[in-house]
């Protein structure tokens, strides 16, 4: 059984009891212990099923490349799936479930798809649930589904929050062993600002465990007088609990940082995302041990030699009384012992390798270990939990030579160091026959901007696995990122660390060698995925020859794990199946993250009401406290309409369409974009972005203008003021200011960079306020101080002055048809001269009203609207504004795009009015067809609706819309079909269908 | 080729699997062939493939510089639908679309198709007007869409949250038989058709030269040799400007990073396929129980198959916003692909300067619901050397012309 030992564990502290629930039952751990030692410790060997055939799953490793040790954690907002076992730290009251199985984990319905495993090898999906057709949908797929997934879906908000950091260093050590930790000191002696960060809650790593002398010391002393080396240094950073989840181009990288998962109950946010700039970036990420690929590795009670290490040292919990040690490398050796040490019995170390003899060997057989060597495991047996292996020879086929007895089995295949950070933007790896692993090619780095290498590698990371190396790699590389071109190692000396002479590791790819279909059916290469080597070979024979094709083929390393323990394995199954080096078959690609990282953690604070930046008008206030209704525009919320108590929308709407026309409406423009143009050259390059000409407009003088793109196409429009000799103010409409601000600096900043001309967005700086309607001016003479009389400003002028008190500019111009002021003044004079405009215009009528009665008002004078009767397809032309295109200009933006043939094709769709027989509103989108169908069946189309309303003014729908050759055709009534089929028949008509004349607006 | 079923399986597990043929051939090029198609891509091999199922050409060899599928079309989202605005568009994607309805059997290879409903939620007043608008046109296309209220989209997908205080769900144009597919499949299942027809899938093949002779195509130069070919295919997507400045002509195309990324496996909770474009996010729950999500492409051009990690940023936070569950799962892993963009953001499917030389590029971000349309019209177009009805509005002219076919109108985010 697993157990927790009488002694022992570093990192626990067992005068603090913590109890947890797995499954509903109360367990109890020790402060300090992972969720994976805790269950450990109460003998909870099985933790989990296995994705495709569901088998039983126990942990296999210490940390984070744990495939199996998955569980639906915590509960309601806190309820996180897949959460991994090995690295959740346990703390009192935590709640964990299994996961994958139904109804329970020792019993598990769909463990039945392990009976049937042969007739679901790697790909079976693609051969099958072919026929009939209609069964996937409703048959197979439902089923299929059925078994998917691992965890359970959240079904809560989430409660916790997130943030996001920022970071600027000259050096980022991700990784806090003791590479990372000499890596850091090296390069903080230089004086850079060094950021060290380690994904777990301790520093030193494997050194911290298998306490190795460094400098004459053991090396947890090292690891502490260097720890308090560096706090002490003011340009050091240090954090646990934070994972390098990726690198990117140009010295980017990701962290990710676990605040709260260990203690809950701790206020603040639960995620950190750290975006760090960093000028160089060492990693010293360590190396990861490798399964050994026999028959049943995946039994609940098969451990990495490594993790068994880390659970007697780290948590004093053994994971079986007899543990087997299969290996075929020296550091094994190292578990055996210390499994003996803490009073443990190990039967036997099964080493692979023909021969070893080195000091770690010796002492094993000193401490009375029976070492068998050339030997491996034909079989392990049990299916729950380990019960013994039978042993054979590692040259044979699998006979088998003995059955011993056994609880646990710990192996070990070697190391591969962790590569992913370097790898994630383009570092490149060889492979180092003589280990057996792919590490970084220091000769072919990820390349920053200036063309150099901006990672550096150190430590197992690097291929380095003793101690003394480790060491000295780590020194070294932080004094060339630091001083690339220092010959004086300014960051000290490096450690000296003895290492005891070990025999090379052998590499060992199947166990046994010649194993039959038979076993290879049974090794395990992912563990979560249930891939084994079998279906790995299988997809070599079927054409699958590429490793990204196996991959995929198979699902080998697709897993949560990302194959962290089975890439490497399945990769030199499949070198071997193809008859093809490692190297040149070459691994899949690394992507970030290293392990999985909290979505929320992404998105950070930005959620919710802070989803995105909300902009607000100097009104804003008073739209809500006067029951406004409201629709998004861009990052705005305007006002769409004001219904009173009992009122629908719809009533609203005519009620302020009715009043503007009537007595006075009250519009928020302040939405609309205001971008000041300055400069010698400002009305040449004016000229440039309209279709009309505005260097001509006088000071004092308004135009309205249309803006293309560089394709043709109606882009903007808004009114244009000139201020002064060298300036205009541009309105542009509300969702365009940004894009048509953008527009301007893209022209000016690489096409006409030589011009002098400067373009200001200052939308947010005024308030704008449209006063509407025949009394407009009766109310604007009430507040008083300006001359607002027709003679003194007329139509398209504008005035400046002091209205009300309040400096004030004031625009003559008119969306609505109606007499019609736009007043700007400081936003934050905004609500004042509102507040003035409300109390005085009462007795005048003046009601606000909101973007709907806007859009119906500019309907019924034919006005058209960006958005609507454009849609990036339309050119000015199409719209009947050939009166805003200036002939006499030599260019402007668009205009040859206007010439090509397609463009200036009279078989256009042009703007008319639509007017219904019956007058019925058009539904929005609505299109007009002619006969028949086009070459693809189609029903030809002969126009469209851009724009339709009920006319509150007219007591009927009214309509706009893009018609072939509309305009010869006014009088013709087109059929409009709508979406049930019934047909709406519309006369064309002039789109213009209120005071046409435009008395009114010139009133 | 043995035909695969669910018999095949049963009579090859009792044999440890042993029997099975390769999927497909991996062949030394010959010197020539009627018709090469560089990039075994999924456009690629659908192009060879209905090249000699409906044209009879089959002495065709699809060249590839990598492995086949290893571009766009194994590393995108899979959406497939049709419900675009346009009649050219909507007339190719709804041919696509009904050709993957059946595809499975007609390769004899599962490709998952999965007719799960496509929804792109309107959150503004403008989008909501937009959704109707494509509505209408498709209903006069022959494309089943319609526009459904928020109650529906709630309904049909429970993890939404609808009443968002920003950008509440004011309804979605929903296609009831727009789903997912796997995308490997698509491709593999196309190359095993093609070498069964005797077509030569030569990978690891870079092409390094189109050779030419009085304005017309002689055949390529490669890095396994050169091979001579009558008709000559460009089917390479982010790469199309390279191999069309190797046939001595320029496109109107770009290339930038577009990225995708996946979250840990859950129990299924999600049934369709949701498009959020003002909140600027998609999601599907893949059939392993992933939640598949798209990204956005970076602001310039590159060949990375990487891209900035801000619009991950972006694409998690609009997706948080549109499923507040999202923020308890772990994002398992991202990535990029080259995606070709022209200038309306349409594809192209066009004969070239070139004599016998086609090019079919530009699909952008949303090229792998295209997959067999795309194949279809290409290998029409290549057969006959004149684009057909699918393909006539696709020609590379309609730049010069201005006869653009923007969708930018029916989708705002890559797709």
């Amino acid at each position: 059984m697993s157990t927790r030992l009488a002694t022992g564990g570093r990192l626990i502290d067992r005068a603090r009891a913590v109890d947890f629930t797995f499954n509903g039952k109360t367990l109890r751990g020790f402060a300090g212990d992972t969720l994976a030692s805790a269950l450990l410790a109460n003998d909870q060997m099985m933790i989990g099923r296995s994705f495709k055939y569901h088998r039983p799953r126990g942990v296999v490793a210490s940390g984070a490349e744990e495939p199996n040790g998955l569980v639906n954690l915590g509960l309601g907002p806190a309820f996180e799936p897949n959460a991994r076992v090995t690295t959740t730290a346990l703390f009192g009251g935590l709640t964990a479930e299994s996961q994958n199985h139904w109804p329970s984990l020792e019993f598990d319905i769909g463990a039945i798809n392990s009976a049937f495993a042969r007739f679901l090898p790697a790909g079976f999906y693609y051969k099958m649930f072919i026929h009939p057709r209609s069964f996937w949908k409703h048959i197979y797929e439902p089923f299929i589904r059925q078994s998917a997934g691992l965890g359970r879906a959240p079904k809560n908000r989430d409660a916790d929050s997130y943030e996001h950091f920022h970071a600027h260093v000259d050096v980022l050590v991700v990784g806090g062993g003791i590479a990372g930790l000499q890596a850091a000191l090296s390069a903080a002696r230089t004086g850079a600002e060094v950021l060290l960060i380690e994904q777990t809650a301790h520093w030193g790593g494997r050194a911290a465990v298998d306490d190795p002398v460094i400098d004459g010391t053991p090396a947890a002393y090292w690891i502490k007088t260097t720890l308090q080396t560096l706090e002490s240094m003011p340009n050091v950073r240090l954090r646990n609990h934070m994972m390098g989840a990726g690198l990117y181009d140009h010295g980017y990288a990701l962290a990710h940082e676990r605040l709260t998962d260990h203690a809950p109950a701790t206020p603040g946010p639960r995620h950190r995302l750290w975006r760090i700039r960093a000028g160089r970036i060492i990693t010293a990420t360590g190396a990861i041990e490798r399964p050994l690929s026999f028959a049943g590795n995946d039994v609940p009670g098969v451990l990495l030699a490594s993790a068994l290490r880390d659970y007697i040292v780290n948590y004093g919990v053994s994971a079986g009384d007899r543990t087997v040690v299969v290996t075929n490398n020296d550091d094994a050796y190292r578990t055996a012992i210390a499994l003996v040490q803490a009073g443990l019995i190990v039967p036997a170390i099964l080493d692979a390798r023909p021969q070893a003899d080195g000091p770690l060997v010796r002492q094993a057989r000193d401490l009375g270990i029976r070492v068998e060597q050339g030997r491996g495991i034909a079989k392990v047996q049990g299916r729950r939990r380990v019960t013994g292996v039978a042993i054979c020879a590692q040259a044979g086929e699998g006979a088998v030579l003995e059955e011993i007895s056994c609880d646990a089995v710990a192996m070990s295949g070697g190391w591969s160091p962790v590569v992913h950070l370097w790898s994630h933007c383009g570092g490149k790896l060889i492979w180092d026959e003589e280990q057996a692993m792919f590490r970084p090619d220091a000769t072919r780095p990820p390349l920053g901007a200036d063309g150099q290498g901006f990672v550096q590698v150190v430590g197992a990371a690097n291929g380095h696995l003793r101690t003394g190396a480790v060491l000295a790699d780590a020194a070294d590389a932080a004094d060339a990122a630091v001083l690339a071109d220092a010959a004086d190692a300014a960051g000290g000396e490096a450690p000296v660390a003895q290492d005891a002479e070990e025999t090379p590791m052998a590499p060992v790819w199947l166990m046994p060698q010649g194993a039959s279909l038979k076993l290879r059916q049974k090794m395990w290469l992912d563990f979560q995925n249930d891939v084994k080597v079998s279906d790995v070979q299988l997809a070599a024979r079927e054409g699958y020859e590429s490793v990204e094709h196996a991959k995929r083929y198979t699902t080998l390393g697709m897993a949560t794990d990302q194959g962290k323990l089975s890439n490497i394995n399945g990769l030199a199954v499949l070198s071997s199946a193809l008859n093809t080096p490692i190297p040149q078959v070459g691994t899949t690609t690394f992507r970030p993250p290293y392990t999985p990282i909290s979505m929320g953690a992404i998105g950070g604070a930005a959620r919710d009401a802070l989803f995105q930046p909300l902009r607000r008008t100097p009104l804003q206030d008073w739209h809500e406290a006067h029951g406004a209704t409201f629709e998004p525009v861009g990052q705005w919320r305007r006002p769409y309409a004001y219904p009173r108590a009992g009122e629908s929308t719809h009533d609203a709407v005519i009620r302020e369409v009715k009043n503007t026309r009537q007595a006075i409406g009250l519009l928020d423009a302040s939405t609309l974009g205001k971008l000041i143009v300055k400069g010698p050259d400002a009305g040449r390059f004016l000229d440039m972005l309209y279709t009309n000409v505005m260097s001509s407009l006088p000071v004092g003088r308004c135009r309205y203008g249309l803006m293309c793109s560089d394709n043709g196409f109606l882009i903007d429009d808004g009114v244009v003021a000139r201020l002064s000799d060298d300036t205009w103010l541009c309105h542009t409409t509300t969702g365009g200011a940004d894009r048509i601000h953008a527009h301007m600096e893209d022209w000016l900043q690489c096409e006409w960079w030589e011009w002098q001309v400067y373009v200001a967005n200052v939308t947010e700086q005024f308030a704008q306020i449209a006063v509407v309607g025949p009394k407009a001016r009766a109310l604007l003479e009430k507040l008083g101080g300006v001359d607002v009389s027709k003679a003194a400003l007329p139509f398209m002028h504008w005035a400046e002055g002091t209205l009300a008190g309040i400096p004030a500019r004031i625009f003559r111009i008119s969306f609505s048809g109606e007499l019609s002021y736009e007043v700007a003044v400081a936003a934050g004079q905004g609500r004042a001269l509102w507040d003035r405009l409300v109390a005085e215009g009462a007795a005048l009528g003046a009601m606000p009203y909101g973007t709907e009665a806007l859009h119906v008002m500019r309907a019924e004078k034919g006005y058209i609207m960006i958005g609507d009767e454009t849609d990036g397809t339309v050119i000015p032309q199409d719209l009947g504004l050939d009166w805003a295109i200036s002939k006499k200009k030599a260019d402007y933006l668009g205009k040859r795009a206007q010439e090509r043939s397609h463009m200036a094709d009279p078989e256009r769709w042009t703007l008319v009015g639509l007017e219904t027989v019956d007058g019925a509103v058009i539904p929005d989108g609505a299109y007009a067809v002619g006969d028949g169908v086009n070459a693809n069946g189609q029903r030809v189309t002969i126009g469209r609706v851009t724009s339709t309303y009920y006319s509150p003014t007219l007591g009927r729908g009214i309509a706009m819309g893009l018609v072939l050759r509309g305009p010869q055709r006014m009088g013709e009534v087109i059929d409009i079909p709508r979406l049930d089929g019934s047909i709406i028949k519309a006369r064309i008509v002039d789109p213009v269908v209120y005071d046409k004349a435009g008395e009114r607006l010139d009133g | 080729m043995k035909r695969y079923s669910v018999l095949a399986i049963a009579r090859e597990a009792l044999r440890g699997h042993l029997g099975w043929d390769r999927a497909w051939a991996s062949p030394a090029p010959r010197a020539h062939y009627d018709v090469v198609i560089v990039g075994a891509g999924g456009h690629g091999l659908a192009t060879a493939y209905y090249l000699g199922k409906n044209h009879g050409i089959r002495n065709v060899a699809i060249v590839e510089k990598g492995w086949l599928g290893g571009g766009n079309t194994g590393r995108n989202t899979t959406i497939i639908r049709s419900n675009y605005l346009q009649d050219p568009s909507a007339a190719i994607y709804e041919k696509s679309r009904s050709l993957y309805e059946t595809l499975s059997q007609e390769l004899n290879y599962n490709v998952m198709f999965s007719p799960r409903g496509v929804m792109m939620l309107a959150q503004t007043q403008h989008e909501v007007r937009g959704y109707q608008r494509t509505a209408h046109a498709n209903a006069l296309q022959g494309v089943a869409t319609a526009y459904i209220g928020p109650q529906k989209v709630k309904e049909l997908c429970p993890i939404i949250h609808i009443d968002g205080p920003r950008y509440p769900v004011l309804g979605a144009l929903w296609q009831p038989r727009g789903g997912t597919a796997r995308h490997d499949a698509v491709a593999w299942g196309y190359a095993r058709a093609c070498s069964d027809m005797g077509m030569d899938i030569i990978q690891q093949c870079e092409v390094t030269a189109v050779r030419q002779s009085q304005g017309r195509v002689t055949g390529i130069s490669t890095t396994k040799g050169d091979i001579a070919c009558d008709k000559l295919g460009i089917v390479v997507a982010g790469h199309s400007g390279e191999l069309a400045r190797m046939a001595g002509f320029r496109l109107p195309v770009e290339s930038l990073a577009l990225q995708a990324l996946v979250s840990e496996p859950i129990k299924p909770c999600m049934d369709v396929v949701v498009m959020a474009n003002t909140v600027h996010g998609y999601m599907s729950q893949s059939d392993k129980g992933e939640m598949v999500i798209g990204g956005g492409t970076d602001g310039f051009n590159n060949f990375t198959q990487r891209g900035s990690f801000h619009h991950i940023e972006e694409t998690v936070r609009a997706l948080i916003e549109t499923f507040p569950m999202l923020s308890r799962l772990k994002m398992l892993r991202q990535w990029g692909g080259i995606v070709d963009m022209t200038g309306d953001r349409s594809p192209i499917i066009s004969p070239t300067p070139l004599g016998n030389c086609f090019i079919n590029c530009g699909w952008g971000t949303g090229g792998f619901k295209a997959i067999p349309g795309s194949g279809w019209a290409m290998a029409d177009l290549m057969a006959r050397g004149t684009p057909g009805p699918l393909a006539a509005a696709f020609g590379l002219d309609r730049f010069r012309a201005g006869r653009f076919i923007d969708e930018s109108v029916a989708a705002g985010v890559a797709h």
